[in-house]
């Protein structure tokens, strides 16, 4: 298995070095990297931005170029935390605890020196994990019948829309709004039109792109205007020469950075936990087993390396459930499989098999990818430091543009843009609600494919709601999915001590921009 | 008394809404569509089902906020409301529709930034419209000339 693993990825090597993959993966995490660094953009918006304009590339080329761009805005958002203080990218909230700090001692080169080299350390095991762990996955996952999809795929919503931030009741409430816009179109067995209100431009269905941009595009813009004060730049300029850690700091890193990656790659097995859990649990740990918890939060190095290398790690890990069981963990990866689906592929665990260009071609190009990034990182970080200058006031109204004219080229049709309207403004009145959109997309992706399985399995049973407690594949998932839901109830109603510590530790710091 | 203060929570409202939603989803399918049986289900089962879900758990949000007390700011709009912020944002992308459809990619691109940018409280006129009239020039160009989008630049009529 291992001399098999060795070879595909070979074959992978192959096709993500063709240099027009590279190109694109150049691009995507350029662009990442890029808006990873301005405050009030996120990887969400860019990536439903760009998905358009992938329709006319290979679906190699388009794949790489998008998750390009997530783990490159990844690369971004520690910048941003660790110089201005402000916690734009919610997986690198809690780097603003300890990176700011340092910045202020002057230390924050070395802060963002570090990040670079705990980045790459989560990332490359992230990848390995992805290697090994998928096609074990896959050879499961093969067998399963309509009845385990089904089940799989309600542990992968309920997982998804609960352990996100926020009420669980309100994620499940979102899932099920979005698995309702899933509807939306001809039914797939019957061609009946529901949900379309005779609107012609309907009956094809909710378009991804619409849905996405108006939930984090103008929903997000609404949200935020006027929201962003100046920002001070006074302690941000860094030099090249400045990233290089003391010997010091880089020796109380090291340990720091594995338990990182640890944290982020079990965190990212659990579909739902995605980056942000992953590195506020992993913060809490760090705190909790140092030696001088009492200096965190005052520029511990370590204290920027643990989150950093389990954000990463994690990222990558992330990739995992949605490339093998099509089963996407958060709205990020959601977007990705929808970019899968419209050119035409499946999504699922037959994907390794007929689409092994893809598979391995995009876990090759995370490395290339994570090491594009650490080269640009270094003499580019003088850039980077003069885009956290560009006032929000100027970013919307461009950001904007991109978004009608990225929601127009999807199908060159004005209609989608009216649609986006709409969908950006229900969006807003929802998160005014304390609503999180992110689980909209993640059931609105999975709708159509969890309905189809739902039928045929209740088909195949002869309408017996037993089946998914007879086999006994799904019975395991039904079980997790129980346990998901007692769980939940057993933290809301008794709060244990652990949840009280961990949100004590983290100081309840929030990012202001939910939606990831 | 009791129906005072829930009439401020904020999740009376969440809870509400999600009811109302669930239950016209229900009934529009019960209603529209074609039930089918369990065996074979037609178009109205599944959204019929995942209504009647979406009820309940509207039902759960709204005893949640009958059983927890009322919040400090449990206003739905935010503490300082940015109407014009607000209306100028949703401006933006419907005025590109109008202008774009009868005028073409650059005046709708322009009227979209420079209105939505006025929706800053330090906008400036000259200010926005430099800014628009860069990223018209820009975009239109990117668009029309390298991705070679359909969009033409300029145009006139309906």
């Amino acid at each position: 298995m291992f001399e098999q693993a060795l070879t595909d990825l070979w074959y992978g090597f192959g096709v993500a070095l063709e240099p027009h993959n590279v190109m694109w993966c150049f691009v995507g995490v350029f662009v990442g990297n890029m808006v990873g660094v301005l405050p009030g953009m996120g990887p969400l918006a860019t990536i439903s931005i760009l998905l358009p304009l992938t329709f006319g590339i290979k679906p190699v080329g388009a794949i790489l170029m998008l998750s390009g761009v997530f783990y490159g805005a990844q690369y971004g958002g520690a910048i941003c935390s660790i110089l201005l203080n402000l916690p734009c990218h919610p997986p690198h909230a809690v780097t603003c605890l300890d990176g700011f700090p340092l910045t202020k001692k002057g230390r924050g080169g070395a802060a963002l020196g570090i990040t670079v080299i705990s980045s790459f350390v989560g990332a490359s095991w992230g990848i390995t994990e992805m290697i090994f762990l998928a096609p074990i996955l896959v050879m499961v996952a093969l067998e399963f019948g309509p009845a385990e999809i089904c089940s799989l795929m309600l542990l992968g919503l309920l997982a998804g829309s609960t352990l996100a931030r926020g009420s669980p009741l309100k994620g499940v409430a979102m899932t099920i709004v979005g698995l309702l816009l899933g509807i939306v179109g001809s039914d797939l067995e019957t061609g009946t039109p529901r949900f379309t209100f005779d609107i012609t431009h309907l009956y094809d269905g909710v378009e991804i792109v619409a849905l996405a941009l108006g939930l984090f595009g103008i929903a997000e813009f609404m949200k935020s205007v006027n929201q962003y004060s100046e920002i001070t730049t006074t302690y941000s300029h860094v030099k090249l020469r400045d990233l290089r850690p003391s010997r010091d700091e880089f020796r109380r890193s090291i340990p720091a950075m594995f338990r990182g990656t640890l944290i982020g790659s079990l965190c990212s097995l659990i579909p739902g936990t995605g980056p942000t859990i992953a590195s506020f649990m992993s913060y809490a740990t760090e705190k909790k087993i140092s030696k001088t918890p009492e200096k965190f939060g005052t520029g511990m190095i370590e204290g920027v390396a643990c989150p950093e290398a389990s954000t990463h790690s994690s990222v990558q890990g992330d990739f995992i459930p949605t490339m093998s069981l099509g089963i996407p963990g958060d709205a990020v990866m959601a977007l990705i499989l929808g970019a899968l689906m419209i050119q035409g592929i499946v999504p699922g665990p037959q994907l390794i098999k007929e689409h092994a260009d893809i598979f391995w071609g995009l876990i090759a190009s995370f490395w290339i990818g994570n090491i594009i990034l650490v080269v640009l990182n270094v003499p580019l970080i003088g850039l980077w430091v003069k885009l956290l200058m560009i006032p929000y006031k100027y970013l919307y109204p461009s950001a904007l543009f991109f978004v009608c004219i990225g929601v127009y080229s999807a199908n060159n049709d004005m209609f989608q843009v009216g649609e986006t309207i709409v969908i950006g403004l229900a969006g807003y009145l929802l998160l005014l609600l304390d609503f999180h959109p992110a689980p909209v997309l993640l059931g609105f992706v999975l709708g159509p494919r969890f309905e189809e399985n739902f039928r045929r399995a209740m088909l195949l049973s002869r309408g017996d709601f037993l089946v998914f407690i007879k086999h006994p594949i799904s019975a395991v998932f039904i079980f997790l999915c129980v346990v998901l839901i007692a769980a939940q109830i057993y933290v809301r109603l008794k709060k244990p001590k652990v949840v009280e510590e961990f949100e004590l530790d983290t100081g309840g710091k929030e990012a202001p921009v939910p939606g990831e | 008394m009791f129906l005072q203060t829930l009439v401020r929570k904020r999740d009376f409202y969440a809870g509400g809404l999600m009811v109302l939603l669930g239950g016209a989803v229900a009934l529009d399918s019960v209603g529209n569509y074609e039930l089918g049986t369990l065996t074979r289900m037609g178009p109205g089962m599944f959204p019929f089902m995942l209504g009647i879900v979406l009820t309940f758990v509207g039902l759960l949000i709204l005893g949640a906020a009958v059983a927890t007390p009322l919040g400090e700011d449990e206003s739905i709009l935010p503490a300082d409301k940015q109407w014009r912020g607000w209306g100028c944002i949703l401006a933006g992308p419907i005025l590109f529709m109008i202008f774009g459809q009868f005028f073409g990619l650059f005046p709708g691109t322009f009227m979209c930034v420079f209105v939505s940018a006025l929706g800053d409280r330090t906008a400036t006129l000259k200010g926005s419209f430099i800014l628009a009239f860069s990223v018209a020039l820009v975009g239109s160009l990117l668009f029309v000339y390298l991705l070679q989008s359909p969009f033409p630049m300029f145009k006139w009529g309906f």
